[in-house]
């Protein structure tokens, strides 16, 4: 967890260095590195039998829970939202 | 729309591959997705570093935004807990173990694993995962309608690493700062938040 931490401070400090060369194709490399993390994600949930057993069984609690946890912390979001740029219009 | 449907496709790719046994080495028994994830947060970096727009939006970074982990976290404990009445043969507590995982399913379900069997484990292995990927397809939508903060909140402790790219795409560059600050905090409460949930 720290390594990786570590890692994108060292790209921070990287970046800061060459800040008078334009990246303009480091968004493109993010995107295809999302989709090679995805498809690992995805290969490591279909050989594991125990997930791909318990997704027709417990799949549906696991998805009511989790919708549940994203719309709770999603509502406390939007309300911290209004109470900090809605209200006197202040920008982040 | 389209990067969300792309998203998934890879991933529906990945998990076909992985249940017919497609690729010719173990995923999970190599580093490979540690080293794509590193290469990421590389990519993630450099694109920080490089942009002079990111300093300045630190220092103008509200300081009632360190509210946002706790929004994050009580939000979670109260939505698990309320799930719990329509799944009848779930404890309260079993609920709110399994929902301050807050994403981060490798720890969280070995924890739960451990202390209440694989069973829950499975259920939290899989509701996190869900969340990460929730996140990951929903962000824009969160946008449009909670607000700017709500893919953070909803990628709980993944808003420092897997889930940050999508979040500084959908909410702005200018909310990296606190999406770091918000996974570092609610990343540290989950070992803390399971193990209490657990010995109820």
């Amino acid at each position: 967890m720290f390594t990786v931490i570590g890692v994108m401070f060292g790209g921070i400090a990287i970046g800061f260095l060459l800040r008078r060369q334009r990246l303009s194709w480091i968004g493109r490399v993010i995107t295809v590195l999302i989709w090679v993390l995805l498809f690992l994600l995805g290969v490591e949930v279909g050989g594991n039998r125990r997930i791909v057993e318990g997704l027709a069984t417990l799949g549906g609690e696991a998805l009511m829970i989790a919708l549940a946890c994203v719309l709770g912390s999603c509502v406390l979001a939007w309300g911290l939202w209004h109470w900090l740029y809605k209200r006197k219009g202040r920008s982040v | 729309m389209k990067g969300s449907l792309i998203i998934v496709g890879f991933f529906v790719l990945g998990t076909l591959c992985g249940a017919f046994h497609l690729l010719p080495f173990e995923v999970g028994e190599s580093d490979i997705s540690f080293y794509a994830l590193c290469g990421l947060m590389f990519s993630v970096g450099l694109s920080i570093g490089n942009d002079p727009q990111t300093l300045k939006n630190f220092r103008a970074l509200n300081p009632r935004l360190v509210f946002l982990p706790v929004a994050t976290i009580l939000g979670t404990l109260a939505a698990a807990a309320l799930v719990s009445l329509l799944l009848p043969h779930r404890s309260m507590a079993d609920c709110m173990a399994v929902g301050s995982g807050m994403g981060y399913y490798s720890l969280s379900s070995i924890f739960i694993t451990e202390y209440k069997g694989p069973e829950l484990g499975t259920v939290a292995l899989l509701s996190n995962i869900f969340r990460e990927i929730m996140t990951l397809l929903g962000a824009p939508l969160l946008v449009r309608w909670f607000g700017n903060l709500a893919p953070i909140s909803s990628g709980g402790a993944t808003t420092m690493d897997t889930t940050l790219p999508i979040i500084t795409r959908c909410s702005g560059q200018q909310f990296v700062i606190v999406s770091i600050f918000h996974g570092f905090v609610t990343d540290f409460s989950v070992p803390f938040l399971v193990t209490f949930f657990c010995s109820l």
